[in-house]
């Protein structure tokens, strides 16, 4: 049998903190393996070798906040034959996607003498605002299941099997009482997507969203039963607006909440 | 007679680093005429939109700068935020957080040395490249790497971004037959890096020593991780809340990150060699006698020595976290009542990297309204400039690629992390060239 060709595969990093890739050397007992069964050619955060593209699957983390980063998101689509966005910041902005509902200026100003040396665009976006992206991966950070699982779906030419129901769904499996109902702890489970393995509520605490909205979420039902419960208008805003603030999900959410908080100071 | 070189050393995107950065250096006659260590990492603006979030938020918050040390930012945050409001965190709950931070230094110093550093001195452009003909210490690597993960996953929760850890405490805390689990998987983490460092002993280290100024946390009680006062081999022992007075940061064109000097001074080093100068005495008592077999005492001045310093602080972490699981019983409540008081916190701990400072102004609402970091990374990037200016003059007879591999070599002595560093700002890009 003739030898296949080992599928050549890229990562690539934009505005991130490394975590989503660092989760890809995470992989202890299958790092190895993995770089047998593909040709890691693109990979700086593990090695100086650099092979040429066309790449067949490009693994891109970061959000895309400066100029050149938009020149180099259209270069990678293009040298990509499947394109996977992974992590927060790669599919919703990040975190530092707060700076979309600020004036991005006034950022500057406030921590850098020199504001005028500074490039960077209005908003950090995810990698879909500029290309076409084949699939995306979720969390802040991704976890190293989905991880795998995406790899050896790609490896064997099918669709990777990643839940997008609620974080709920998986915390009933796990038989973990509810922390919401059990000692009235807010928690985003209802609204959040699967992936962490209920991480969050296993360890006593509300869910904080790093997997991002679920699929058809209604989140201004959860957040209104918070209002109705005596949380503050302000800290239903901070709540949506974490590491996946300008998923549309959340970002409406959050705008919703926001408003409301400026009816309560001004009248 | 040779005639002085003139060279242009280039390295656009610089690699077994955390995150973007590139070296730009020039020779002229064989004399360094520009040198510049460019951080083009884009800004991410923590210290702004930390500004009107819940001092509760930080350690959340501020882990996201950083996937490698994430835990180095909680505790820090929390350091800084306890120590206004008074809180101080009893008995085996500080256990556990010194649990959580030796988890950490095992999982990232594991990194640096078997997969970012250790392929510099082999000779491969990776650690995936250096497995065909090493295959035996990438493993190793990887698994001591591993028992530092499993034992932040077991009390953070997860390994990038720890969900358990909160102001005064944990949400919850584990039992202890949970904790003894990681007993013989942190002792196999021992047995390895002494067997790693008896073999990496024997590698070349280039030839380079410098009178550098070591700063570090220093700790009565023991090898400072988690708190202590600044202390420099030059003189300065000062509180956390002096920091701002004796260190400066300056703003460089060529950088996206902020650049540490001692006032009046210059540049001076964190991080493990600094530490391991400074507070060699309060190492485990393996880690010690280790360090002595293996012909490294204080003050070690070579940088690409760190190599095995890092060893030598994994394998001291395998020592007090054996320790410290041990006597652990669980606390009685997981976390120590938090009560708002308004006021500046100031916090530092030791990263892998060196130390992290923190400051925080917050108000009555218990709302942060001015934060200040000051990661590791920016304090030594003087530091790193400093080093390569001397040293590249003397190894102008080699080859090009051979300086260029030196220079790269040299800068992760440091094992910068650049995503870190430049957790603000972003410069405008210079052409090189």
């Amino acid at each position: 049998m003739p030898k296949r060709r080992k599928p050549k595969l890229a990562v690539w990093k934009f505005a991130s903190c490394d975590g989503c890739q660092l989760t890809l050397l995470d992989c202890e007992d299958e790092l190895l393996a993995l770089a047998g069964e593909v040709e890691i050619a693109y990979f700086l955060e593990a090695s100086r070798a650099v092979v040429r593209g066309p790449y067949d699957l490009s693994l891109v983390e970061g959000s895309i906040s400066t100029p050149e980063q938009i020149e180099q998101i259209h270069e990678i689509r293009r040298q990509s034959r499947f394109l996977v966005a992974i992590g927060a910041c790669a599919t919703a902005g990040g975190i530092q996607a707060l700076r979309n509902f600020a004036d991005v200026r006034g950022f500057l100003d406030l921590v850098y003498a020199r504001p005028e040396y500074i490039k960077t665009l209005e908003k950090s976006l995810p990698a879909s605002a500029y290309v076409p992206v084949d699939f995306e991966l979720r969390g802040c950070p991704i976890g190293k299941g989905p991880l795998l699982e995406l790899l050896s779906a790609f490896l064997n030419g099918r669709r990777p099997n990643i839940p997008n129901h609620s974080v709920c769904i998986e915390c009933k499996r796990q038989g973990i009482v509810c922390v919401m109902v059990a000692q009235g702890i807010p928690c985003l489970g209802p609204v959040t997507q699967a992936g962490c393995g209920a991480l969050c509520p296993a360890y006593r605490r509300g869910c904080y969203g790093c997997f991002g909205p679920m699929e058809t979420p209604n989140p201004t039902s959860l957040g209104d039963w918070f209002l109705a419960r005596g949380m503050a208008s302000a800290d239903l805003v901070r709540l949506f607006r974490t590491f996946n603030a300008y998923a549309p999900a959340f970002k409406e959410a959050g705008e919703r909440y926001a408003e409301a908080t400026d009816v309560d100071r001004s009248g | 007679m040779q005639k002085p070189r003139t060279l242009t050393v280039r390295v656009d995107a610089l690699a077994r680093v955390e995150g973007e950065g590139a070296l730009h250096v020039r020779v002229r006659n064989g004399q360094v005429h520009e040198l510049r260590l460019e951080i083009y990492e884009p800004p991410r603006f923590f210290e702004a939109f930390l500004r009107g979030r819940r001092l509760e938020e930080a350690p959340d918050i501020t882990a996201r700068i950083c996937g490698i040390c994430p835990v180095a930012y909680q505790m820090s945050a929390c350091n800084a935020i306890e120590s206004l409001l008074g809180l101080s965190i009893p008995g085996p709950l500080r256990d556990l957080r010194l649990l959580l931070y030796y988890g950490e230094w095992i999982e990232s110093h594991a990194l640096h040395v078997f997969l970012l550093h250790l392929p510099d001195f082999l000779g491969y452009e990776s650690a995936l490249h250096m497995a065909r003909d090493y295959p035996e210490w990438v493993q190793k690597g990887l698994q001591i790497k591993k028992a530092g993960n499993a034992l932040m996953a077991r009390i953070g929760g997860r390994e990038i971004h720890p969900i358990n850890v909160r102001i005064g405490g944990f949400y919850s805390v584990p039992s202890r037959k949970a904790m003894l689990e990681h007993r013989e998987e942190i002792a196999r983490a021992r047995d390895s890096i002494v067997e790693a460092l008896r073999w990496m002993a024997g590698l070349e280290f280039p030839d380079f020593e410098e009178d550098y100024e070591f700063v570090a946390l220093y700790h009565p009680e023991e090898y400072a991780i988690l708190e202590g006062q600044i202390r420099s081999s030059k003189g300065i022992l000062i509180p956390v809340s002096a920091f701002e007075e004796v260190f400066e940061e300056l703003q460089v064109p060529h950088s996206n990150a902020l650049h540490s000097i001692v006032r009046g001074r210059g540049s001076y080093m964190v991080g493990p060699l600094a530490r391991f100068n400074l507070n060699f005495a309060q190492l485990a008592p393996l880690a010690q006698e280790v360090a002595a077999s293996i012909g490294l005492t204080p003050p070690v001045r070579n940088p690409f020595r760190s190599l095995l310093v890092r060893g030598i602080e994994i394998l001291h972490a395998c020592e007090e976290a054996l320790r410290l699981i041990e006597r652990y019983e669980p606390p009685d409540r997981p976390w120590e009542p938090v009560e708002v008081r308004p006021g500046i916190g100031y916090g530092a701990s030791e990263a892998p990297r060196g130390i992290l400072y923190h400051r925080y102004r917050i108000n009555a609402d218990g709302l942060i309204e001015e934060a200040k970091i000051v990661p590791p990374t920016a304090q030594n990037q003087r530091r790193i400039e400093d080093d390569l200016r001397k040293m590249v003059p003397r190894w102008l007879s080699l080859p090009k690629d051979q300086i260029t591999w030196r220079c790269e070599q040299a800068i992760r002595n440091y094992d910068p992390c650049i995503s870190c560093a430049t957790h603000f700002l972003r410069l405008e890009l210079q052409e090189l060239g």
